[in-house]
């Protein structure tokens, strides 16, 4: 290790620092209020973020570094998941704030175990050795497993925490010892090694099954079929801004280092693990949007339905392809600002813990709340694919990589179930637009949420008119990954 | 700018007026912006007919055009233009646009504000749809035409709205995401194929220009013709709709408001036929030619299932709304026979079908705002109370069952002339059709406004007013126009037809020199030109 190293994780370093203290502050007598445990944790974030883009540009060759002997990469693909995150936890601090200052449990340690998941994600996306994946998704993991049971006097939510936490126990071992097996027989954590020694191996059935039990913790994590049975539970239990935080940045770091792995160790591989996961897309495309058509709990009913979101970016890994990587990075960001808004408008709603969560509580928002209204009928239009939203051009890559790598069954698949998936997103519209509730108190909003309602509708709007800057973006973040694998280049 | 642009705008423009500038306690302030944003947009869009050259042919016959790069690392081009197909589809929605509206000021009684916003950015979704040369902007445009409708249903509409509402948007929801995938099938092929599938591509520069895959359609394997062709058939037979894909269609019909139906019939039934016309045939011309005989034998059996449900109907909405699953039938008929009679019939029908059909959910809804009932046994003799509504029924009628002198004539008769030049047994059954056709219609009229005016109810109705026949006489005028001088309507929509025609079937005006007669100026003339060819 030398210093260049420790440059690379500067975000980190401070990120570390920041949660240290946010921690330690009411321990060490600083009993400041929650609005000064929100801004210490928004001063935090900002700061993570300059050091993320002057980090970005002091590090020369940026495609090529990395440190900490092949354990830790800084590259487009994993500042991009980065400032995706900051800028996702910036937003649930900006939810949480209602939240926090109703409940009698203090902000700090909240923030705290929120940063600590931030930094143990920003782990995940630059790991390229599956040690120091595993240690950023360990810590994320055991931060959330805190964070959603924060209602510790509610039965429902220690329950959430429970399960939340002995199913995340259990699929942390599976994932550890199918990484164990990888390790066995090919001597390396690291990716690009792993690669390397795949495309000399054929036919090992201790790798297969080491490839198998990663594979199933990975699909836990991003919660995919059949290993979903844990989301709705958690989801419903957990405190809403938590729900937002599971639903999207946790989620999303998911992808990030399921695309990371299959895309840079895996390739060679393909084959054998492309059908399993194209059988589990389609079941988790088919279970969570059919599944949703029932629930009466818009959480519930959210969680199943990113279920079925896992199935769609799913699309993007078994393709293979340089669209796939990218549907997996346009499809993250949109899917986490719509998803953002949405639970930015439940929080809405929610005047005291459970409350308003029915999908009945939604009934006449659009007297009650025009705006909001309007705003959730974007976001909902938008996770359904529809355009002129950014859930459109979302599902477009992700559909279009399927096509392009012959996985045109799970495409149908994939087409019919989001036109199912608008079915129950209509029946909050319905509640909307359709129906007059009898609730005639106006919704009283804070300007945060305010702000947090802008941002995501600028976001899901933005990208569905004018995509081209993103996709600019993102096709330079996709280049890490793509030239380190053997996919296949978009067209010629 | 663009004039096409423009006439896509204008709506979108007046739409966010009253969104944002108009209180919503002013329902007077709502319906003049809209109605002066519609009657704007019809006459801008008028200005399109006399500077249009239809006697252009091949590639100039794109007429207006206006190529942007939008996406340009998706290869999505913003690119407009239209040919004499479009130009009447678009003169039919900006004209039906003003009607629906004007048509709407007494039946909307709630909610005047978000209605008139959904109805003028439908507008702009429709007519898009008809301008949108690139496949990815003709996708965005198609799905955002579903929003508005479905609203427009949802809240206005009848008593079961809400089950009306749904079933429309997730009926084209599904076929539409089909269609998507055929498009990106395509896309595929004109650059670098699908190599797990074994699908060698062309290595052209990828885009999605109707018009380059105009060009190379007839490269296409006739295998993945079949599947692509499969997708575009679920995409555009769902909305046009085809039997048995045609239930969503009374459901909307009944429930929606006047206006909504109107819009429906007029132009959204219609984006099923022009995508079958500008993408399916000349796109997919093995698939199209495989595929015949099977999509004939659905519009044979649309048509007179169409025609038998609507004689046994109690509902006159209902009754209309299941005679235009008959007439679409026509229409899907005319265009697969393949010929340019068949075709230009096909094609005239498209607008005839939206004035006639357009003008009976107009007079179905005057009646209904009068009595609230739409039951055809609540009603009788109501000629003798109502002779005005009575004269302009039967005229719409007389248009929709093909009387000569009339509209509808001029374009069945075309279509069964195409039908019998692919095959007689076709146009014999069609023909069955037309039959049934008057039938259900004279017998609902003689129900309505025959007889003794023995229901109290109906004793004091009200004639029409003066805006209803504002409404009304230009469709009447419409009708009367197109049946008794079709040549200018026809001469606009020749050379697309022959373009289509030539890209289904190469050769086929090598084959056929004297292709077909000359178009009749008037329907009798017409019918003894024709019998002696």
């Amino acid at each position: 290790m030398n210093w260049t190293d420790a440059v690379f994780i500067l975000p980190e370093i401070i990120v570390t620092i920041g949660a240290s203290l946010l921690l330690i502050a009411p321990v060490a007598g600083f009993r400041g209020e929650q609005r000064t445990a929100k801004w210490s944790m928004l001063a935090l974030l900002v700061i993570a973020a300059a050091s993320l883009v002057a980090c970005s540009w002091t590090v020369p060759g940026l495609a090529q570094s990395s440190g900490f002997a092949g354990m830790f990469a800084l590259d487009a693909f994993s500042i991009f998941f980065k400032f995706l995150f900051i800028l996702t936890i910036a937003i649930i601090t900006l939810l949480s704030d209602e939240f926090l200052s109703q409940s009698r449990y203090s902000a700090w340690e909240y923030y705290s175990l929120l940063a600590f998941a931030l930094c143990g994600m920003m782990f995940m996306a630059s790991g390229v050795h599956l040690a120091s994946i595993y240690v950023g998704l360990e810590l994320m993991s055991l931060s959330s497993y805190i964070l959603a049971g924060y209602y510790k006097n509610q039965l429902k939510s220690t329950e959430a925490a429970m399960k939340y936490f002995i199913l995340g126990a259990v699929s942390s071992a599976i994932l550890l010892y199918g990484i164990s097996l990888i390790y066995g027989v090919t001597g390396t954590l690291n990716l690009l090694r792993i690669a390397t020694a795949l495309s000399t191996l054929v036919n090992n059935d201790a790798l297969m099954f080491g490839v198998m039990l990663l594979g199933a913790g990975l699909c836990f994590k991003i919660a995919a079929a059949p290993f979903h049975v844990w989301v709705p539970d958690v989801y419903e239990g957990a405190p809403t801004p938590i729900t937002a935080f599971l639903s999207t940045a946790s989620k999303s770091a998911a992808f990030a280092i399921f695309a990371r792995i299959f895309y840079v160790a895996l390739p060679h591989f393909q084959i054998d693990w492309s059908y399993v996961l194209a059988t589990i897309a389609a079941l988790s495309m088919i279970v969570g949007n059919v599944a949703a058509i029932t629930q009466d709990n818009i959480k519930r009913l959210l969680a199943y339905s990113s279920i079925g979101h896992a199935g769609y970016v799913l699309l993007g890994v078994i393709s293979l392809t340089e669209m796939g990587v990218r549907g997996i990075l346009v499809y993250s960001v949109v899917y986490v600002f719509a998803t953002l808004g949405i639970w930015a408008t439940v929080l809405v709603l929610e005047r005291h813990e459970y409350a308003g969560e029915k999908i009945s509580d939604f009934e006449g928002l659009h007297r009650r709340a025009p705006l909001w209204a309007l705003a959730m009928f974007v976001f909902l239009l938008s996770l359904g694919g529809i355009p002129p939203t950014a859930g459109f051009i979302g599902k477009y890559f992700l559909f279009y990589a399927a096509v392009q790598s012959g996985f045109g069954w799970l495409a149908v698949i994939a087409v019919l179930m989001s036109a199912v998936s608008m079915y129950y997103y209509l029946r909050i519209v319905v509640a909307m637009y359709l129906r007059d509730g009898d609730d005639e108190v106006a919704v009283s909003t804070s300007g945060s949420m305010k702000l947090v309602l802008a941002v995501c509708i600028v976001v899901t709007l933005g990208i569905g008119l004018a995509p081209e800057w993103l996709i600019q973006q993102i096709t330079s973040s996709s280049q890490w990954v793509v030239t380190r694998a053997s996919v296949i280049p978009n067209g010629r | 700018m663009g004039i096409l642009n423009i006439i896509t705008y204008i709506p979108l423009i007046g739409a966010l007026v009253i969104l944002f500038f108009v209180n919503k306690s002013n329902a007077r302030a709502i319906r003049i912006v809209a109605t002066a944003t519609a009657i704007i947009d019809f006459l801008v869009s008028l200005w399109l007919w006399p500077n249009f050259d239809a006697s252009k042919s091949g590639d100039a016959m794109w007429q207006f055009q206006f190529k942007r790069e939008w996406i340009p690392s998706l290869h999505v081009n913003y690119h407009f233009g239209i040919d004499g197909i479009s130009l009447l589809l678009i003169l039919l929605t900006t004209f039906m646009g003003v009607i629906a509206i004007v048509s709407s000021f007494t039946a909307i009684t709630y909610r005047e504000k978000e209605y008139y916003t959904l109805l003028l950015l439908l507008q702009t979704g429709m007519i898009g749809t008809f301008c949108a040369l690139d496949f990815f902007l003709f996708y965005i445009f198609w799905e955002v035409m579903l929003v508005p409708m479905y609203f427009i249903i949802g809240i206005w509409g009848g008593a079961r709205k809400l089950y009306a509402a749904i079933k429309f948007f997730l009926y084209t929801l599904a076929g539409s995401v089909l269609m998507l995938l055929s498009i990106l099938a395509l896309y595929f092929f004109n650059d670098g194929g699908i190599p797990f599938l074994n699908i060698a591509g062309l290595g052209n520069d990828p885009t999605f220009s109707v018009l380059k895959f105009h060009e190379i359609g007839h490269l296409i394997p006739p295998s993945l013709q079949f599947w692509i062709f499969l997708g575009f058939f679920f995409g555009f037979a769902i909305k046009v709709p085809m039997f048995p894909f045609h239930t969503w269609l009374p459901d909307a019909h009944v429930e929606a408001p006047t206006a909504g139906s109107v819009i429906l019939a007029a132009v959204l039934l219609k984006m099923g036929t022009y995508g079958f016309v500008r993408f399916a045939l000349p796109i997919l011309p093995d698939a199209t030619k495989q595929l015949v005989v099977p999509i004939v034998v659905l519009s044979i059996i649309g048509i007179i299932y169409g025609a038998l449900v609507s004689l046994v109907q109690k509902d006159m909405k209902k009754l209309v709304a299941y005679s235009s699953v008959s007439h679409l039938g026509f229409v899907m008929l005319g265009m697969f026979a393949l010929n340019p009679m068949g075709l230009r019939g096909s094609v005239l029908q498209m607008i005839n079908h939206g004035i006639s059909t357009g003008a009976l959910f107009l007079l179905v809804g005057v009646i209904y705002e009068r009595r609230h009932t739409r039951l055809i046994s609540e009603y009788g003799g109501l000629a003798k109370q109502m002779p005005m509504y009575a004269t302009l029924f039967l005229i719409a009628a007389l248009s929709s069952m093909g009387l000569p002198a009339l509209n509808g004539f001029i374009g069945e008769f075309t279509i069964l002339l195409g039908a019998a030049n692919r095959s007689i047994v076709w146009a014999v059954f069609a023909a069955v059709g037309i039959v049934l056709g008057a039938a259900y219609l004279l017998w609902l009229y003689q129900r309505v406004f025959w007889g003794p005016l023995d229901n109290p109810a109906n004793q004091h109705v009200p004639d029409m007013n003066r805006r209803e026949l504002a409404i009304m006489l230009p469709l009447v005028a419409l009708m009367i126009w197109i049946g008794i001088a079709p040549k200018v309507f026809f001469d606009i929509i020749e050379q697309p037809v022959d373009y289509i025609v030539r890209k289904v079937e190469p050769t086929y005006f090598d084959k056929n020199p004297v292709t077909y007669p000359a178009v009749p100026t008037a329907p009798a003339e017409g019918h003894h030109e024709v019998a002696e060819k």
